[in-house]
């Protein structure tokens, strides 16, 4: 009688785990999945949540960092398995040479509100059809304490090489901006840096290495900046000091005269994904005011909102400088772009950098 | 077939059935993929073709080479730091520690293993920073007029490191000394050896074997290891796992990230081999 019983329980709670697996699988919350490779500023639920309640896609993130990483994880994983994917805008165009991107229809994309310094068509259109979107933008620039420092060195990059703040100084661990503002202090244009121009970038670098305390990753140098440990970052910008100008507000950035580095990242589709209009809805919401404020203000890390429409709040505003946008934009420089031999070559120079004592 | 011949089959088979499935494993999740990492580190980056370039390249780069350097010294001060402070931590365990607290010691031993890896090494920053409890206690009590930089310095990257391979090693060693039998000192006493002249003649050469696996493991696992100096080095300096990261994050070049992975396998081979002749672990 027991065993029987037991049975029949058994039965019971297998017919009720079959009734929920079909009632979940009917669940409009679970009709869609999207997978999509992205930077950690996309995995804040706040970002995400309102655009899964409003849809019913489920989005599947995976975060990553570089697009050397996000390109092998697209190399080591099945055709179709990825559907978005966040990528800088000056790397769109390495996806498209592998044939990973899938041109994006701009009738259905707010472009006309997109800041236009910031579309960079040269990186993100490619024999005229549009294969990335920027969604969020910002400068890697000096990111610095303003009850530390005095705010007028900040205001040129000669102050980072100066013995003034020696050993007060954090560099943020990425060449390319890096190197660009470097290029910058000795007087050169981001956009036309050739192998010539790397002996007077490697001086730059060095003296900054010199006054440098360390050469951090985001959070290293965020850290850094947060707890006194530096006063100045270079290479930072609102990226850093935005997100925590509500714990410390003397975190500031500055544009200086010598300009700063345009960094922007974009999203795009990919070719070969089962999943296409439930991407384009995604990337849809990504560049909708509504979507452009959470993401600007993730809570990884802030950044300006490519859409100039961005439903941000006035407190918000503030703190991203908002209204200042079209002056810094004015004075910032493209991000280096360099090609296959240059960009190697960068990246010796930026080892040496790393190595020298 | 006999009967007596099919048992003899039966016989000679047992013993691959049962190693084959070790056998497929380190095929398929070793061999395998240590043939393909070695295959990619002969191919280039852009335009493909077999050669040696990624290897010349490191040969030729004093900044490439200088970050083997740095991590054979890294992780030889780790050893040997860790070793001196090991043993004698072992050596209370085993002797000085009674019998039903030793148990609890071990525990107490390993509390630092139970933490992640990731946080330890931002605790270790928090600690050593310029305000951190290392500075305040050292201006506190007049032996430093000013905080020193102590965290991002291979002095950091020195200390994370040490923090956790000295248990690890605390292990290896406790465990040899305690198979270790009375008689050994008591038959050193009788022959009139005092404490120190047992020690050093009778007790370390014998504890040798838990030192040495304790050092190997140390150093195989202090030269691959990405997070700490990565963490608390400040990248103030480059260590082999940091250069070949570096070669993969914006610029996916695996064939040079290969390369130096072998390379980096070399030396830990090398060292295997050390230790494997110092300890006579070979059978033949």
């Amino acid at each position: 009688m027991k065993t029987l019983s037991w049975f029949r329980l058994g039965l019971r709670k297998l017919a009720l785990s079959a009734t929920a697996l079909i009632g979940l699988a009917l669940s409009p919350a679970l009709a869609e999945d999207l997978n999509a490779l992205v930077w950690c500023d996309h995995s804040d639920p706040n970002f995400l949540k309102p655009f899964e309640d409003a849809t019913g896609i489920k989005v599947n993130v995976k975060e990553f960092e570089g697009t050397g990483a996000g390109l092998a994880i697209l190399d080591q994983s099945q055709p179709g398995e990825w559907d978005v994917m966040v990528i800088d805008s000056i790397d769109v165009r390495r996806g498209v040479e592998k044939g990973l991107f899938e041109p994006l229809p701009e009738d259905k994309l707010p472009l006309g509100d997109l800041y236009p310094q910031v579309k960079l068509d040269q990186f993100t259109k490619i024999d005229g059809k549009r294969y990335g979107i920027t969604e969020k933008f910002g400068y890697n620039t000096i990111g610095f304490n303003k009850s530390k420092v005095d705010p007028n060195d900040m205001q040129t990059l000669q102050s980072l090489v100066s013995d003034k703040y020696k050993g007060r100084i954090a560099i943020y661990d990425y060449y390319l901006p890096v190197m660009g503002m470097a290029a910058l202090a000795a007087g050169k244009k981001t956009a036309e840096l050739t192998e010539a121009d790397l002996p007077a970038i490697k001086e730059v670098l060095l003296k900054m290495k010199a006054n440098a305390k360390l050469v951090g990753e985001v959070t290293a140098s965020q850290t850094a900046l947060a707890t006194g440990e530096v006063d100045i970052l270079v290479g930072g910008g609102e990226w850093v000091t935005a997100g925590l100008s509500k714990e410390n507000p003397a975190l500031d950035f500055s544009i200086p005269k010598e300009g700063g580095i345009l960094w922007s990242q974009s999203l795009a589709m990919l070719s070969a994904s089962q999943k296409k209009d439930a991407a384009l809805k995604f990337i849809q919401y990504v560049l909708s005011p509504e979507g452009q404020a959470r993401l600007s203000t993730s809570s990884c890390y802030w950044g300006m909102p490519a859409n100039q429409k961005a439903a941000l709040s006035d407190e918000q505003k503030k703190v991203l400088r908002f209204d200042e946008q079209p002056d810094f934009l004015a004075r910032a420089q493209l991000y280096p772009a360099p090609d296959e031999k240059l960009d190697k070559q960068m990246q010796d120079v930026w080892t040496e950098m790393l190595q020298a004592q | 077939m006999t009967e007596k011949a099919r048992g003899s089959v039966a016989n000679g088979a047992l013993p691959w059935m049962v190693v084959s499935p070790a056998v497929l494993w380190t095929l398929a999740f070793f061999a395998a993929p240590f043939i393909a990492m070695a295959v990619v580190s002969l191919t280039l980056h852009e335009g493909g073709g077999f050669s040696f370039a990624n290897y010349q390249q490191f040969f030729s780069n004093p900044s490439y080479y200088q970050a083997l350097v740095n991590s054979l010294e890294v992780t030889g001060i780790v050893t040997v730091v860790s070793i001196l402070l090991a043993y004698p931590f072992a050596w209370i365990l085993a002797e000085q520690i009674p019998e039903r607290w030793q148990r609890l010691a071990l525990i107490l031993a390993v509390l630092p293993f139970w933490t992640s890896y990731v946080v330890r090494s931002y605790s270790w920053l928090l600690v050593l920073a310029e305000k951190g409890v290392v500075n305040n206690t050292l201006v506190q009590l007049g032996i430093i007029a000013e905080p020193i930089q102590l965290a991002n310095t291979r002095f950091a990257t020195v200390t994370g490191f040490v923090h956790f391979f000295v248990m690890l090693l605390t292990l290896t060693i406790f465990a040899n000394l305690k198979q270790l039998s009375p008689s050994y000192r008591k038959a050193a006493a009788d022959l009139g050896a005092g404490p120190l002249r047992t020690f050093l003649h009778i007790i370390l050469p014998l504890t040798f074997p838990g030192i040495m696996v304790g050092a190997f493991l140390t150093f195989v696992l202090a030269i691959g290891d990405y997070i700490t100096p990565q963490i608390l080095g400040g990248n103030n300096e480059l260590l082999m796992p940091q250069l070949i990261m570096l070669q993969i994050g914006r610029r996916g070049d695996f064939p040079l990230a290969s390369a130096l992975s072998i390379l980096l396998m070399a030396v830990v081979t090398v060292a295997y081999i050390a230790c494997a002749r110092w300890l006579k672990i070979e059978r033949a």
